[in-house]
């Protein structure tokens, strides 16, 4: 997943990246040509829709908020030498894990305690989701990719079960559970800004983006500078120098997808707590997924996580705009254009590393010729 | 042999390399005549490698000019290089460990699409080859069940199979076992006489001496020297490497060991297996005393790595028992790294790269691997940076390691840079035990002159020293007594005094004490 290049540091994590995302819009506005559109109304239509408005903002980082989570949760996974392929079934299961103890004690409890309450619990179920794997990648050699893409399916069976056999109200048609009472709901970001008497439009943008960035700034001080982030770490990139430092790789790969899974779970706020106030089927909506991309290109750095989560959530934002706006321009081509972005910028990133290493140097040995 | 022919092999004019504002090739010439053995040597980053990547067209000079068989070239790939004749074989082979020799062989150099065609004719041509050359290989054996020495073969028959007609060898010996390294010899000597032209890189200066006939001497970027082996000495050599006299003999002894003392490390009847069942260990017995150097010889694979991963808690023996440092452990319930360290017993692994440093890691972070707990690193489950940082520049300051930058990742030191900081953090703790395992192994000589010292001085502080090597010569140069292992045994037992290289070599090779 990542092979040291030779790029300079600046080049690696800076230009690489954006190299990257330009050679995708290049692509993906021949393909726009071709099929008869203009390249630059396409492009203006989905800046214009992800970013012009309030509204659109909004829609932009509500939908980063997820991705920052599964994005994370990749990251942390990776440094522990792990892909963790199992964000969307760890998501279900920590939106499930927030929505019983909702649907539970919601009505009692007041709201201080029941948010709170629910992400524990949601992340409870998340680790548990991902630790499963864990075990059996750590114990019994079990490959984490194959267990975690079976776990999504799990997680995606059991949300359906749950919900058709043991959650729906009596008497409701539609595959939901019941509505929780008002102390599981998190503030949206209009509630928010309206406290600080700024006028915001709705939207389902929610305070889980502040938890998302909370959750960054936690995810670099544990992996760069707590002990536990530090042995992870070493256990990631030399499984043989930890074990010779005494240092337990079973143990830190169960740590390694416990917190991935409890990253993931996160969604579950963004989605339930945040937007619908109840349990419905399918919330996570490939964010799990979109996490793989995320971080791949943010480079599985926080900041580079941030950076990409606002991309994605730029890109299904403005797609969605785009689809709306153009005329003859579907939802297809929207999907065409993010799939664009995520084969360059995600599993292709280290394609064009080499030609841009070729570049530099060509550039800085002219350099050394004329200076 | 020079003279013979009207024009050299090779002949590389003026090359320029930089990096950066590293000067790695300062207008080095570099001439081998045909048909010879020529060496070249220099410690790391003397520009050796440099010069060689020139050649095989890794990376383009910024001046100078290359002349192959009297042709001018331009070489810009690995491809454009054989068909030049010039053929490399790596230190670290380029082999795929899970096809077979005779596929290794054929890869990238396929006659037919339909491989058993290919197969046929590549098999006669090879057998040929061996037959003349003497680089005999089992062609159907998978490449991971082949020896190293084998291995080394192979590729050496991948290049000449390519039309090699310039054989550049980095570092062959390395992982050779002494008898091993005299067949690679009369190889190379069979391939001079048929007028195969060798480069051979190395930091063994006997082996130049030995095998070459002209060698070339580079420090600092720059070719020092060039002479006709006639010349040349090991003295001279080691002095024009480093610049200075370098003194790697035994110094005369200033603290003897104390012999009646109880010793700190006692271990007995260990026992073990590998995972395909083959004992490695059987029944070995041995006593660490406090104030020596105890050395174990052996030819590679003999045992001695699995007895330094038994005695350093990395592994867990079927059964034996080992008392050291006062704590008593049996097979059931046997030491770990942690527990080690906390006791003091330290290991310098054999295997720097992939057990010793975190390759990805920088400096300062591979710098306390092992003692990241200790309270000057950690507090409260919080690494402290700061104190990281000032612990391995003081590491660096007194381990000479270069260059003194804590945050260059570790990986991008050389193999005696990295040793020596691996050194500072082991030695740095006072362990009253030390185990190491092939300390100067791909080491420069100024290095080695280094950790030689250090490992003396910790010998003389009353730590009890453990070195394997399968370099007899630094068996002789440090240790106090001898062990030589033969087939995971403890197979003789010598006092320094009574050592001799003749006499290791034939317990090395089975004969009994």
């Amino acid at each position: 997943m990542s092979q040291p290049t030779d790029l300079p540091r600046w080049a690696d994590i800076g230009l690489l990246p954006l190299v990257c995302l330009a050679v995708a819009l290049l692509v993906a506005g021949i393909v726009v040509a071709l099929v008869g559109q203009s390249p630059w109304q396409v492009l203006a239509a989905l800046v214009q829709g992800a970013f012009g408005t309030p509204r659109g903002l909004s829609y932009t980082l509500y939908y980063a908020t997820s991705f920052i989570f599964t994005g994370l949760a990749v990251a942390v996974a990776f440094h522990g030498g792990l892909f963790n392929i199992g964000g969307e079934g760890q998501a279900t299961l920590g939106g499930l894990g927030a929505a019983l103890v909702a649907l539970w004690l919601s009505p009692v409890l007041p709201g201080w305690v029941m948010l709170p309450l629910m992400l524990l619990c949601g992340a409870l179920f998340g680790m548990l989701w991902a630790a499963i794997p864990g075990y059996l990648q750590a114990y019994r050699g079990s490959h984490v990719v194959i267990t975690t893409i079976m776990f999504n399916f799990l997680a995606s069976t059991l949300l359906v079960y749950l919900l058709v056999n043991q959650l729906r109200a009596p008497g409701n048609v539609a595959i939901e559970s019941a509505a929780f009472a008002p102390s599981a709901h998190l503030m949206s970001a209009r509630e928010l800004l309206a406290g600080l008497g700024v006028d915001w439009p709705g939207s389902p943008l929610n305070a889980s983006l502040l938890l998302a960035l909370l959750a960054c700034v936690a995810v670099y001080f544990f992996l760069w500078h707590s002990r536990s982030g530090y042995r992870l770490r070493a256990v990631g990139s030399s499984p043989a120098a930890a074990a010779y430092a005494g240092i337990r790789p079973r143990r830190h790969i169960l740590l390694a997808m416990a917190i991935s899974g409890a990253l993931a779970s996160m969604v579950g706020m963004n989605e339930v707590a945040g937007v619908s106030g109840k349990l419905v089927l399918e919330f996570v909506s490939g964010a799990g997924f979109t996490g793989i991309a995320v971080a791949l290109m943010g480079r599985n750095h926080p900041v580079g996580v941030v950076l990409a989560s606002v991309l994605f959530g730029a890109l299904f934002q403005g797609g969605a705009e785009v689809a709306f706006d153009v005329p003859g321009f579907s939802r297809d081509m929207v999907v065409m254009l993010q799939g664009f972005v995520v084969l360059f910028s995600g599993a292709m990133s280290y394609v064009m590393a080499r030609p841009l290493a070729a570049l530099l140097r060509a550039l800085q040995w002219q350099g050394a010729k004329h200076g | 042999m020079a003279g013979v022919f009207p024009v050299p092999a090779l002949q590389m004019a003026g090359i320029h390399k930089r990096f950066g504002d590293v000067l790695a090739n300062v207008d080095v010439n570099f001439t081998v005549q045909q048909a010879s053995l020529h060496g070249l040597i220099g410690e790391n980053g003397a520009g050796k490698s440099t010069l060689m990547s020139v050649l095989y067209g890794f990376y383009p000079a910024d001046r100078g000019r290359i002349e192959v068989f009297g042709k001018r070239v331009q070489i810009r790939n690995a491809d454009e290089a054989i068909a030049c004749g010039i053929g490399m074989v790596h230190q670290h082979f380029m082999l795929v460990e899970t096809l077979s020799a005779l596929e290794n062989v054929m890869v990238g150099a396929e006659p037919h699409w339909h491989l058993p065609s290919a197969s046929a004719p590549v098999r006669v041509r090879l057998d040929a080859l061996m037959q003349s050359t003497g680089l005999y290989v089992a062609l159907d054996a998978t490449v991971a069940d082949l020896a190293v020495g084998e291995r080394q073969r192979l590729e050496i028959l991948k290049a000449l199979f390519r039309g090699a007609r310039i054989l550049i060898l980095d570092e062959p010996t390395a992982v050779l076992a002494p008898q091993e390294a005299q067949q690679l010899f009369a190889v190379l000597r069979q391939l001079r006489a048929q007028g195969t032209t060798v480069i051979l890189i190395t930091h063994k200066l006997k082996e130049v001496l030995a095998l070459c006939d002209q060698v070339t001497v580079m420090r600092a970027g720059r070719v020092v020297d060039d002479m006709p082996i006639a010349r040349a000495s090991v003295e001279g050599l080691a002095q024009a490497m480093v610049g200075r006299k370098v003194q790697l003999d035994r110094p005369p002894a200033v603290v003897t060991p104390q012999r009646e003392a109880t010793p700190v490390l006692l271990a007995q009847g260990l026992h073990l297996r590998d995972a395909s069942g083959v004992q490695r260990l059987a029944g070995v017995g041995l006593q660490l005393r406090a104030g020596e150097i105890v050395g174990i010889a052996g030819v590679s694979g003999n045992g001695q790595s699995e007895l330094l991963d038994v005695l350093s808690g990395l592994a867990a023996p079927e059964s034996g028992s080992m008392q050291v440092l006062g704590r008593q452990f049996a097979s059931a319930a046997w030491l770990d790294p942690f527990t080690a360290r906390t006791i003091g017993l330290a290991h310098v692994p054999e295997d720097r790269q992939a057990r010793a440093l975190v390759m990805d890691f920088e400096a300062w972070e591979s710098a306390v691997l092992g003692y990241e707990h200790l309270p000057q690193y950690c507090r409260a489950g919080w690494m402290r940076a700061g104190a990281m940082h000032q612990a391995t520049a003081e590491m660096m300051e007194r381990f000479d390691v270069r260059p003194r930058k804590a945050a260059l990742g570790s990986r991008k030191f050389s193999g005696g840079n990295q040793q020596k900081l691996v050194l500072a953090r082991e030695l740095g703790q006072a362990p009253r035990v030390l185990l190491v395992g092939q300390p100067t192994r791909g080491v420069d000589i100024g290095a080695i002159e280094f950790i030689y010292s250090q490992l003396r001085a910790m010998r003389d502080a009353g730590c009890a020293v453990l070195l394997v090597s399968s370099e007899l010569d630094e068996i002789l140069a440090l240790s106090d007594r001898v062990l030589v292992m033969v087939q995971g045994r403890i197979s003789g037992a010598l006092d320094i005094a009574d050592c001799s290289e003749e006499r290791l070599g034939l317990l090395m090779a089975g004969a009994s004490a």
